[in-house]
């Protein structure tokens, strides 16, 4: 039965394109309700400080006021990881940054909302601020949390791979470099927003701008102490994510419960300067690579450091720490590995995952170290980087399994296409070229609540009319989670895209999906769609091959038809076999389901770096820089990225060319920064400019050509062989940028975004005969927990850590009905 | 403080009783349920909510909607013509110039002007014209192919929607 593909790897409309073109996609804030109550949220003036008297009496007396809410009526703490339910949907004891809701007012139109928010009086005393990493490692009281390691730390993690000081210590060279990556946020143009309701039934509904529409369910479920199987939660298609959405946020769990009490829909939109404060982007790291480094280029071994400036809350934090260190070991061969990271909690708003995350600040690291250790052993970077790519079918020393690696042909690519053996080194002072690399995740191999149930799941209803309706619970977030959806049914049972319907994102309607997050939709998704579809492909083949005689092994599915390879005039159309299949068997439905493969990694730390598959990427960034006023244009980017099956190519170049411009935000110009008010105002630390004219992002003019070519090699592991393409293409950008800024003026900026100012700096540095470099000066000293021992698999290792206790209950812990409660650290 | 006033909106009159405070993008989505034009900043910071006033790009977040008396407004409601999408439309869909979605009817709308006033715009044009029109999905790249596309295209009348 096997045939031509008809649907994949066709550059193809995507199946919502219409929708989107003529406004008719319908976001959060589209839908108005009969009786809709708005909510504004009275939110935080100042970073850190006690709770003394909130006085709502003012609000509640505004005409038009239906409910103020306060913290005492959300008793119970929630988050988005097991070990960090640390939020509360209104503040109760203290405030942690400026932002942080305090209070939220529901009322007749949002006007009357904001009017009467303003009216609530609070008294707070201050506590110390902690505006950065160092103050918060300086100062363990008072504790932002009660919980976490100690102090302000909120987590931190050792582990060893080998024995990778003597591996360091023997190597021909040593490099040690300390970076910086400076914060940035998500930025997506649609503001969160929710619409809760009490359906006819007296349940709850909530319609919301969510990338996790299951963790916001089950968030909502401890949050109001409610069963689940009475919480409806709708994920809207997302204006944009890039994983600022993924969170169960504030706003969420307060309509939630106004429209409870109310009895009425409750719509809250937040303005653009709560988005910055809702925030969980990219956390800003300051890390220390010390790499060891054989005469030829190979490394022996690395030591590496992170320091991540987590905010006030825990977020994906724990996770996010650990991807600082994960994902080395997949791009490059390193046989002895140390990872040592440390989150702390500081007085802004929460970090959390950005597009990468966790991996993007490492990367940028340890690709603007190879372009150091290339220079100084007098090799190309590209030849170095080819030297050392990570061998297919192996485990790395830190037990993550590598399927196939295209990383070598992304090289080759890019160096052939931009003229690097030209250009590299030979182009004239203020123009330079820089190249780099990345791996990523093809979705995460645990789950967030660890449990054996599958990640994603997809039901088929095969109707009558010759139409196939799809669920899932996927979430569309612009990346085209509804096209590969549909694509994958239609590839399969041989039927126009157009013919089948994509339920997607309802925990009422569609089996579970874990999210739009760690790029694992097109591959969990896509391959749990294919067995549905191959199960309703069988069960209509047995019909048609029983009532035409024909073998089932002759059977076609193409054209929307079934019909005979061998004859192909004798056959019946898909909706004919349909029916002839629902007469002989009852109504059609089927199922898929897909679980990641399990993971080698049985050490504590080892639950995050799994992935079915990774993707690599490869690019080479030109660009100009004026010495004089140390302004970087971007004329031409070149990249390759290993995808394995581009399903839909139009929508894959749309992935790989948003990331390049992600990208070059992050390089040049994008901060989520903050200041202190001056003393005699107040002192606070606020965001420097919460608002999207300050917070300067790429535009039309801004944008490069790019020239973006596909490695494809199927992938056992990947739908019709698809790797991910929404998260790794952004990764390799920001080294390039640096590695070209480089080349183009002999300056290193060893810190992003690589502004004028600090390129300037640097070459007045160079000027004056000090080191041509701006940056970190020094990682600070850490105390670091106990390392946990894990041999690599060539020395004999298991996965496991030969210090640890034994482990093992962690895994059954949750059965995945009710989210671990409570707070563990 | 309601006032009254009349516009025309997608070529169908409107009699309008609305706040004074009320901008444009309010009375558009709210009173009208228009929701197609979208809004990411509410202060003229990202070009979500542009629409034509008069023929010409307006972020409909920075009009009081009283001052649109007696005007012609055309929002992304209005840009299909007897059932048939715009060529920037069809060409958005088909190229990839819509990834969420959201910016893209402020995006279609300054394109529009931009077709009517120059038909055949340069690529340097296309994105001097785009610029104050944000998108955080796409890079820009296809949206300026789009837009290119559409221009080749030419007049609405001949271009029939696909089956997909």
């Amino acid at each position: 039965m096997t045939q031509a593909r008809r649907i994949v790897g066709q550059p193809r409309r995507r199946v919502d394109g219409r929708a989107k073109v003529t406004g008719q996609t319908r976001f959060a804030d589209d839908i108005m309700l009969p009786r809709m109550l708005h909510c504004r949220l009275l939110r935080s003036t100042v970073p850190h400080a006690r709770i003394i008297r909130i006085d709502t009496s003012k609000a509640a007396a505004v005409d038009g006021v239906h409910l103020v809410l306060t913290g005492e009526m959300f008793p119970i703490p929630y988050g988005i990881l097991p070990v960090s339910h640390d939020e509360h949907a209104l503040c109760r004891d203290k405030v942690r940054f400026v932002g942080d809701p305090v209070a939220a007012v529901v009322a007749r139109d949002e006007v009357t909302a904001e009017q009467a928010v303003n009216l609530i009086e609070v008294e707070y005393e201050a506590l110390r601020t902690y505006a950065t990493p160092a103050e918060s490692l300086a100062y363990p009281e008072p504790r932002i949390h009660d919980y976490g390691d100690h102090g302000n730390v909120h987590k931190a993690v050792a582990l060893q791979f080998g024995d990778v000081d003597a591996a360091i210590d023997g190597a021909d060279h040593v490099f040690d470099d300390v970076f910086f990556f400076e914060g940035s946020t998500h930025l997506p143009l649609e503001q969160h927003a929710s619409v809760a309701l009490k359906d006819p039934d007296g349940k709850l509904v909530l319609y919301s701008s969510t990338q996790t529409p299951h963790y916001l369910h089950r968030a909502l479920a401890k949050a109001l102490a409610m069963p689940a199987a009475h919480i409806r939660v709708i994920a809207t298609p997302n204006g944009g994510g890039f994983g600022g959405k993924s969170d169960p946020f504030n706003h969420e769990v307060v309509v939630a419960k106004a429209a409870l009490i109310l009895d009425r829909p409750v719509k809250i939109c937040l303005n653009r300067e709560e988005v910055f404060y809702c925030h969980r982007g990219r956390h800003p790291v300051l890390m220390r690579f010390r790499t060891g480094v054989t005469n030829d280029g190979k490394i022996t071994g690395l030591d590496l450091q992170t320091l991540l400036d987590g905010g006030a809350y825990g977020s994906y934090g724990v996770a996010s720490t650990f991807y600082t260190g994960a994902l080395q070991t997949v791009t490059y061969d390193i046989p002895r590995y140390r990872f040592r990271g440390c989150r702390v909690f500081t007085n802004k708003p929460p970090c959390g995952p950005k597009r990468g995350h966790g991996t993007p600040q490492s990367r940028f690291g340890q690709e603007v170290q190879l372009d150091k250790i290339a220079e100084r052993l007098n090799m190309d970077p590209a030849a170095l980087r080819l030297g050392i790519v990570a061998p297919p079918d192996t485990l790395t020393a830190n037990y993550l399994r590598i399927g196939t690696i295209g990383l070598a042909d992304c090289i080759r690519k890019v160096v052939d296409r931009s003229g690097w053996n030209e250009k590299f080194r030979k182009l004239p002072l203020g123009r330079g070229l820089g190249l780099a690399c990345s791996a990523y995740l093809s979705g995460a191999g645990m789950p967030i609540n660890w449990n054996d149930l599958p990640h994603s799941g997809v039901q088929l209803k095969l109707d009558r009319s010759g139409g196939v309706t799809a669920f899932c619970g996927a979430t569309e977030i612009g990346q085209g989670s509804d096209d590969v959806l549909v694509a994958m049914v239609a590839e399969v049972l041989g039927i126009e895209p157009f013919d089948v319907r994509a339920v997607t994102g309802d925990t009422d309607l569609t089996p579970v999906d874990l999210g739009s997050y760690s790029s694992r939709v097109t591959l969990m998704m896509g391959n749990a769609a294919i067995q549905a579809a191959e199960r309703a492909r069988d069960i209509l083949a047995a019909a048609v091959s029983a009532k035409m005689d024909i073998p089932v092994g002759r059977l076609v599915f193409a054209d929307s038809r079934v019909f005979d390879s061998q004859n192909p005039a004798s056959g019946v159309t898909f909706q004919e076999a349909v029916c002839i299949a629902e007469a002989r068997v009852g109504t059609i439905g089927t199922t898929g389901s897909y679980t990641p493969p399990k993971s080698a990694a049985l050490f504590k730390g080892g639950g995050v770096g799994p992935s079915p598959t990774y993707s690599y990427t490869a690019a080479v960034v030109e660009v100009e820089v004026d010495p004089e006023n140390g302004w970087v244009t971007v004329p031409r980017v070149w990249i390759a990225h290993d995808i394995g099956c581009a399903l839909n190519p139009t929508l894959v170049r749309g992935q790989v060319e948003g990331s390049v411009y992600m990208g070059l935000g992050e390089a040049l110009m994008e901060e989520q920064a903050f200041r202190r008010l001056p003393a005699k105002l107040s002192n606070a630390l606020v965001h420097k400019f919460p608002s999207m004219l300050e917070y300067k992002s790429p535009t039309s003019l801004d944008m490069p050509e790019i020239f973006t070519d596909l490695i494809e090699h199927p992938d056992p592991n990947g739908p019709f062989g698809a790797k991910e393409v929404g998260q790794g293409p952004l990764l390799p950008i920001m080294p390039a940028v640096a590695n070209a800024v480089y080349d183009a003026v002999g300056v290193r900026v060893d810190q992003v975004p690589i502004t004028p100012e600090k390129i300037l700096r640097a070459l007045q540095a160079k000027a004056d005969g000090k080191p041509a470099r701006s940056g970190p000066a020094s990682f600070p000293d850490i105390a670091w927990p106990e390392t946990l021992h894990v041999r690599p698999p060539w020395e004999g290792g298991d996965g496991r850590a030969s210090n640890e206790p034994e482990r093992g209950t962690r895994r059954k812990a949750d059965a995945g009905v009710e989210a671990t409660a409570g707070v563990r650290s | 403080m309601k006032s009254r006033f009349t516009c025309t909106v997608n070529n169908e009159a409107a009699d309008l009783l609305a706040d004074g405070y009320k901008t444009l993008l309010e009375v558009l989505r709210e009173d009208l349920q228009l929701t197609g034009t979208k809004h990411g900043c509410e202060l003229g910071e990202c070009g979500a909510c542009a629409v034509l006033v008069d023929g010409q790009p307006v972020l409909s977040c920075l009009l009081l909607a009283a001052e649109c008396d007696g005007r012609h407004i055309i929002t992304v409601e209005g840009l299909t013509n007897d059932g048939r999408l715009h060529p920037l439309q069809e060409c958005f869909a088909d190229l990839g110039a819509a990834q969420c979605g959201y910016c893209t009817p402020g995006i279609l709308i300054t394109a529009k002007a931009l077709l009517d006033a120059e038909p055949n715009p340069s690529r340097e044009r296309i994105c001097e014209a785009l610029s104050g029109n944000l998108c955080r999905c796409t890079g820009y790249l296809q949206i300026v192919e789009a837009v290119e596309a559409a221009a080749r295209v030419g007049t609405p009348a001949v271009t029939p929607e696909p089956r997909r």
